[in-house]
Formats: structure tokens, sequence, C-alpha cells
């Protein structure tokens, strides 16, 4: 049996758990509904008169605020209320191949959530005629964005038996994980602190490289923030495991 | 002998308390290994050591010839193991989670299929098969556990307390279940029920504050008693072993 097969076997499991609960049915109509929020209402989709989804990207931060820890917090804190913790990794699992799975099925979950907005997309394709590779490249923003804030949670999972404690870490984490570059966080810094720490807490804020990528920009240092921010919660999640696990 | 279970030196500290204090065990092939001790002796601290959910802080343990810390993934694969409290997914139907665990297990679906419903029957878990595991009853609960634990067909199964919970008639059940389990196996259960070690057992090892104290058969745990003692004489034996005055003088003589 492989790595890959392990995964895909652990993915299946974590995959098909958010479906036996309500909890998947009520994330999917939340946040469409919000979505919808954020494009018509708050966005102005029509009034704006432009033919693109800025709108509904500007609110994704926002609603993956809310909705990430929601996916994320029952990850480890589950197997660890429940003990099933013991049984998998005395399974023939490495760490790695439950930390990837877990990760992977929760992500797989928020891109189909992300999937069913793709009628707004539709929408004003049909309205105007967009940048379709912006909108897509606004899509890929949104997914690597779920993607940093999800392994943030799975990692905060792994600290607690408790799925509420898990949700609100994951929310408050992401959260400053937001704000680190916004004008009013930097302003305030700035005044004491040197012009070079500034840029550095600028750019490890996941708003500056979601908001370029959001207006249609792909640069590949984005694509690599997100890309390392995930593989680095990962990692700390596989340990917090091991460290964790016999309480 | 084909010896499949071999732990030498285990110790386990956590933090400053020291649980597990320099455990030595050898399991051949076909022997049932009755492993008790009072609460907090270090029982399921060791079982745990022995399947890889804890590292050992020193020591080394071989399954079916494979060192659990140089390839954990093909040690794991060489034997079941019931945790203690049978722990399962609550939110899956008993026949899904057997599916899970035999996919874990590498089993494509159609073997995964034919590997749960010979666990199924085996456990006479047929009835159930379609009910959440968070709806079963702690006996069935305990079952779904030893299905998922022996579906793969393990020389080497670890039972942390198999019968703990359920009426006599399960126990004598589950009982009957190892007993045939046995033969090439090497099996390890743990139990707090002295007569469980007399009736499925082929030897008997105590653990007392993170020490071997006796490893022998159970015609042996018994003879250690004194010939007054005619009710509950491994409880007489087992006193002896565990209270703390005696186990400390034990300790002395060593």
């Amino acid at each position: 049996m492989t790595a890959t097969q392990r995964i895909a076997s652990v993915f299946r499991r974590e995959f098909t758990a958010y479906f036996s609960s309500p909890l998947a049915g009520i994330f999917l109509v939340i946040y469409l509904f919000m979505s919808g929020i954020f494009t018509f209402q708050l966005g102005g989709l029509y009034e704006r008169g432009q033919a693109d989804l800025r709108p509904f990207f500007q609110g994704q931060p926002w609603l993956n605020l809310f909705l990430v820890p929601a996916l994320s917090m029952r990850l480890w804190a589950e197997d660890r209320r429940t003990g099933t913790i013991e049984l998998l990794l005395t399974l023939p699992y490495s760490v790695w191949d439950l930390v990837l799975g877990k990760f992977l099925a929760a992500w797989a979950f928020a891109c189909v959530a992300l999937a069913l907005t793709v009628p707004l997309w539709v929408t004003v394709g049909w309205l105007g005629s967009p940048d379709h590779g912006a909108i897509l490249v606004g899509y890929l923003a949104c997914a690597l964005l779920s993607a940093g804030f999800l392994a943030v949670g799975a990692f905060l999972s792994a600290f607690t038996k408790n799925q509420v404690i898990a949700f609100v870490l994951c929310g408050v984490a992401s959260f400053l994980l937001l704000v680190t570059g916004f004008p009013v966080v930097l302003d305030f810094v700035s005044g004491w602190l040197p012009r070079a720490a500034v840029e550095a807490i600028s750019a490890m804020s996941a708003m500056t490289h979601f908001e370029s990528m959001m207006r249609g920009v792909l640069d590949g240092r984005d694509v690599l923030y997100f890309g390392s921010i995930t593989a680095a919660f990962l990692f700390l999640n596989g340990v917090v495991v091991e460290w964790k696990k016999a309480e | 002998m084909n010896d499949l279970i071999v732990a030498k030196g285990l110790r386990k500290s956590f933090g400053s308390f020291e649980a597990v204090r320099g455990v030595d065990l050898t399991v051949p092939a076909g022997q049932v290994l009755g492993f008790l001790g009072p609460n907090g002796a270090g029982k399921s601290t060791t079982m745990r050591m022995l399947t890889g959910f804890l590292e050992p802080t020193e020591g080394t343990v071989t399954l079916s010839g494979i060192s659990l810390a140089d390839d954990p993934i093909a040690a794991k694969r060489t034997f079941g193991y019931l945790p203690e409290g049978a722990p399962a997914y609550g939110d899956m139907r008993v026949e899904e989670f057997l599916l899970f665990a035999a996919r874990s297990r590498g089993y494509d679906d159609a073997e995964a299929r034919r590997r749960v419903d010979a666990a199924i029957d085996r456990l006479h878990l047929g009835p159930y098969r379609k009910q959440l595991v968070e709806t079963l009853s702690k006996g069935y609960k305990r079952r779904t556990g030893l299905a998922q634990a022996i579906l793969h067909d393990p020389p080497i199964l670890v039972l942390d307390e198999p019968t703990d919970g359920l009426d006599p008639n399960q126990k004598h059940e589950v009982r009957e279940l190892i007993r045939r389990l046995g033969g090439e196996r090497a099996i390890v259960l743990s139990t707090h029920i002295l007569e469980e070690v007399e009736a499925v057992c082929t030897r008997a090892v105590i653990i007392n504050e993170g020490r071997i104290v006796f490893d022998g058969t159970p015609g042996q745990l018994d003879a250690k008693a004194s010939r007054d003692v005619t009710r509950n004489r491994l409880d007489h034996v087992f006193r002896m072993l565990t209270t703390s005055d005696v186990a400390r003088r034990a300790g002395a003589a060593r």
C-alpha cells in the first residue's frame, strides 16, 4: 500500500464524515447565502456596472474566517475526545498520512463550496464580458486562502479535545493572519517599528497576498506564500499530534 | 520457537512520573497471555508501546520480526489492536466503520467487503451492521472493535480489556472467540477479571507499579496461594503481589 493509497483512504473517511451530520448542509447554505449577500447587497454587483467578481472575492476572506474553523475544528479534536486517535495511529498509517488525508478532505469540501459559486461567474459572463483569466486567478486565490486557514485550523485542532475551543482558536488566528496587512495595523506599528519590520509584517499578511491575486494578478510569490503557510502549519500539525496524542 | 512479540527493556516516563519501569516480554505464537495489574500499574501504557501508539522512553519492540521503531507501518500490519474502551467512529454504521478499517489495511473494495462480512459473521454482528456505532450498546461496540482487530487475520492480537463492561453471556462469547483465535497467534489481553485468565490464557503476567511481579502459567499463579485459601484463590494471590507494602518488599528484595 503506497502513501497515496493510505492518504486516499483517510481522505475518504474524513470527507464522508462531513456529510454524516447536518453540518455540511448548513455550511453550504450559509456560505452560499453569505457569498450572495457580499456580491449583490454589500458589493453592489449591478450598481457598479462592471462585469467582474470583485465584490464576491472581497467578501471571501471574511467568510472564511467563520467557515474554515467550522470545517477544521473537528479534524483532530474529535479523534482526541473519542479516543479514535489511538485507533488511527495504530492502524498502518504514518502521522503524515493522517495529517494530509484530513487536510485534503477539509480542503476538498471547501473547494466544493467554492465551486458552487460558479453560477455567479456565469452570471457576470452573461451580463457583460469579464476578464475570465482574472476571475480564474481570483478563484485560485480563494482556494489557496482556505488551504492556508485550514492548515492553521487543523494545527490548532490538534491541541484540544474541545471542538468549540478549536473553532475559536482558528477564527482568532485566521483573523490575525488577515489584519496584519491592514493600513490600520500597519499605520499603528509604523510609528515605532523600523520600515523593514513594517514591510515584513505586511508581507506576512494573508490579505496582502490575497488582494493582489484577487485583482487577477498571478504572481508566483503569492502562490508561494500560501503554499508555505499551508506546508508549515501541516508540518506543525504532525508535530503537535505526536506530542499531544496520549493526553 | 517463533516469537511474535519481543519487547526489551520497555520504559515510559510522563514528565517525572515513570509509568513503566523496565518490562521485558516475549510472546511466542500459540500463546494467550493474560496481562494483569491494578489500575494505573502500567498495563495500558505497555500495550500502547507494543502497538506503537506511544514511543517507549527506552527499550525496543519487535513484532513478527519487524522493528516497530524502524518500520512502523510494516510492523503495524502484523497485529490487530483493540484499544481501551474500544474507540470507534460514532457517526459511521458498523459496516462502514469496518470497511474503513479494512481499507486502512490496504484491501481493495471487493476484498475489504469480503473480510468485513467474515468478521461480522464471526462476531455475530449481522443484525447490527447497518446501525450507527454511537447507538450500539457497550457489548456490541466492543464486538465491533474486536471485528476491526481481527478482520485482516493478524498473527498478533493485542486486546485491552476486551470483556470490560460486558454482561456474563457476552463475556463468555468473547472468551470463546479468543480461545478459537488462539492456535497459531500470539495474543496479549489485559483484564481485571482473574477467572478470565484461568479460562482463556496459557500464561499470566502481573504488572505492578510499572514492573512485572509475576510471570508464569495460571496454574503456577494459583499455586502461590496458601492451601487454606479455598475461595477466590487468584484474587488472593493478586492482592498479595500488588498491594503496595508487599510489592515494596518484593521490589527491595530484587
